[in-house]
């Protein structure tokens, strides 16, 4: 059956079981009292997705709204690191070792299975560390992962590089385009488009960061902010938690999914990310670029760095006139407000990487939205 | 006799002649199979159902079968969920060169095995060699006839009726999917590959005028099947999570990949619909075969959200079930 059924949570004096948790929650939620409209923020694309799948969306209460933020790696990606993996890709011998959900995103004038089809050699990879498998079994050829993603996939890019450099692996480098989140979460406040009353935060990249690296949300900009993991139950606890902070003008950062995450963090992740990548400027989809928001490879990893190994003509990026995927991500309209979405642009042909990815809320709404 | 598949093989020479006498009809059975151009049958009944289905995998060989298993059940599914008895199949056989002829020869065993337990004869097959690199080891055709004892089991679905399923969902697709990418985290994954004949003849013989529709949700899994059935159509389907039969190995390995079970391809799974005050009576009476043990109502045929198919979910709340435009994609965190 789906969920495990079996645990037991100890509830005030009696004991409930899992489901009766899980109901009286749904209960609570459904039923909750809200005064004047609320909006909240997910800043993570598992989220996206999951409150769609598990329903806890279709129970909220009327006056609640939940917009997306830029959590979805994919997304957030800008077209000109897409066309720089595209003019790599057309090198002779050259292997493009990708994550499933980059291959269809369009950049400014193709895409990756475009290319594929055309006869570039683009390989997807369920792990970093799997391209190195790749690099080794095509000594002539050169492989170049594209390491794109949050603070969560960060450490094992990492750790991928230092193998190649351990085992001397000269034909593999990665294309530099991992993303930070929190500087992220901060540019979307400074900018001050938006009135979000509070957010959800991401379980996994909470668990690299810590709940800590967010106590600013409270702290410098008066918002309330509940670390959730992915479960219906986990769904539930943390949008209550969240209603309940914002309704009692409680400014606090919280943490519910205290399982995974620590106050800390991950020091360990962390150390291995820093060991090997700096934070810099980045261009983020929609946002443009926000200080020390990416991670580029050190100078003592340059040989790994294939925006340092090869010399590639990348045409000058373009957006596609009409696509909102920008603004969405700032968490300035809804899927269904932009004007392509399911009108000419679909998961089949997608006009912005929004509708492409797992994670982004276009794909979502399209795929479960009615 | 030499250990892999070589051009000779696909000659019409000795070689061929020895590859079939030998180890094709050795394994598959030499009294069933026709050395002349066409079998010759003795078909009862009145209406007879016939198909084809062709078979590709890889790997050939998984955790619960392989391509020669899942060759016979499919065609034999296929038959079976249209209410008709299963008798004969063909099987056709392209070999790529270099093939080991263990390999061959196991797909072959099980082909048998398969083929005893559902209860049918292979009567008629050919044989074709490939060049190295031109094929994926070995597919397999097999054509199918069965024959109706009781009229074929199609009838108006109404709002109100029952969606039952025989067991846990998704194991095929994930089995197959762990083996294929080498998971580290596949232990306990087990493709369901089997035939459905004597667990659907056991539910017509008891509740001949109860059963309204049945498929076996092989690719696109059990949400397809409901797409099928509900497009254009004025009822919808609903699913209850809470009923669904799911595998906790399963659950897990499609929670990490970003995919979803209800999409997973299943090999040896029937949707069936029927009269809703039935339903109970039915499942016990599928429980009673060893393909329906497991066998539960996981949802229903309503009014509501005409045209689709849809979940409730554990909190309560709906989620649409629509038709994928391709394949299930890995995520990246």
């Amino acid at each position: 059956m789906y969920g495990s059924g079996t645990n037991s949570h100890r509830q005030g004096a009696s004991f409930m079981t899992n489901e009766h948790v899980l109901a009286h929650d749904a209960e609570k939620l459904k039923q909750y009292q809200i005064d004047s409209d609320i909006c909240i923020m997910e800043v993570c694309g598992t989220h996206t997705t999951e409150y769609f799948r598990t329903g806890v969306k279709d129970i909220f209460p009327p006056r609640l709204r939940l917009v997306d933020g830029p959590g979805c790696p994919v997304c957030v990606t800008p077209n000109h690191y897409l066309d720089h993996a595209i003019a790599l890709a057309a090198q002779k011998d050259c292997i493009i070792a990708t994550f499933g959900d980059m291959v269809k995103v369009p950049s400014s004038y193709s895409s990756l299975a475009r290319e594929s089809a055309g006869g570039a050699r683009v390989e997807v990879v369920y792990s970093p560390v799997d391209a190195l498998d790749i690099a080794r079994q095509n000594p002539r050829r050169e492989v170049v992962f594209l390491s794109v993603g949050f603070e969560t996939t960060a450490p094992t890019e990492a750790v991928t590089v230092q193998q190649a450099r351990e085992q001397n692996l000269k034909n593999f480098s990665l294309l530099p385009g991992n993303k930070l989140t929190v500087p992220a979460v901060k540019a979307l406040l400074d900018a001050e488009e938006v009135n979000i009353d509070g957010f959800i935060l991401p379980g996994h990249v909470s668990a690299i960061i810590g709940t800590n690296a967010w106590k600013f949300l409270g702290s410098e900009y008066n918002k309330p902010a509940v670390v959730t993991g992915f479960d219906d139950h986990d769904l539930l606890k943390g949008t209550l938690l969240l209603l309940t902070l914002i309704s009692e003008h409680k400014p606090h950062v919280l943490n519910e999914y205290t399982r995974v995450v620590r106050d800390g963090g991950n020091q360990h992740a962390m150390d291995m990310i820093y060991s090997v990548f700096d934070a810099d400027d980045s261009e983020w989809r929609g946002i443009g670029v926000i200080p020390g928001s990416g991670l580029l490879l050190k100078e003592e990893y340059a040989d790994f760095d294939a925006t340092k190994k090869f010399t590639v003509d990348i045409p000058e990026p373009k957006e596609h006139p009409g696509c909102r995927c920008g603004e969405l991500l700032r968490g300035l309209i809804l899927p269904t407000e932009c004007p392509l979405f399911g009108r000419g642009c679909n998961p089949e042909h997608p006009i912005g990487p929004c509708m492409v990815s797992t994670e982004g809320p276009c794909a979502a709404y399209y795929k479960y939205g009615r | 006799m030499p250990d892999t598949v070589l051009p000779g093989h696909g000659s019409g020479g000795k070689l061929m002649n020895d590859l079939i006498h030998d180890t094709i009809r050795e394994t598959l059975g030499s009294e069933s199979i026709q050395l002349d151009d066409s079998a010759i049958l003795q078909l009862p009944g009145r209406q007879i159902a016939f198909t084809t289905d062709s078979y590709t995998i890889t790997p050939i060989e998984f955790p619960g079968g392989n391509i020669g298993s899942l060759a016979v059940n499919g065609t034999v599914n296929d038959l079976a969920v249209m209410g008709a008895a299963p008798l004969y199949l063909s099987c056709s056989i392209i070999l790529e060169e270099g093939l080991p002829l263990d390999e061959l020869k196991r797909v072959l065993q099980s082909m048998r095995a398969a083929a005893d337990y559902a209860g049918v004869s292979i009567v008629t097959g050919d044989t074709k060699v490939v060049p190295r690199g031109k094929g994926d080891k070995i597919y397999i055709n097999t054509a199918g006839i069965g024959v109706f004892n009781s009229p074929p089991q199609r009838h108006d679905i109404l709002p109100g009726d029952a969606i039952i399923i025989n067991g846990f969902i998704g194991d095929h697709g994930t089995a197959v999917m762990a083996e294929r990418n080498k998971l580290s985290f596949s232990k306990g994954l087990s493709s369901d590959c089997a035939p459905l004949n004597m667990l659907i003849r056991q539910v017509i013989q008891s509740y001949p005028e109860s059963i309204r529709f049945m498929r076996d949700a092989t690719r696109g899994g059990v949400a397809s099947v409901l797409n099928e059935i509900t497009k254009d159509r004025p009822f919808g389907a609903k699913l209850i999570e809470n009923s669904l039969p799911v595998h906790d190995e399963v659950r897990g390995v499609s929670e990490l990949l970003g995919i979803d079970p209800l999409y997973i391809a299943n090999e040896g799974k029937v949707v069936i619909i029927a009269d809703g005050k039935d339903a109970p009576a039915i499942v016990e009476e599928m429980k009673k075969v060893p393909e329906g043990k497991d066998s539960a109502i996981i949802g229903e045929i309503t009014d509501d959200y005409t045209g689709s198919a849809y979940i409730t979910t554990r909190v309560g709340g709906n989620r649409m079930l629509p038709l994928l435009i391709e394949e299930q994609l890995p995520r990246i965190c």
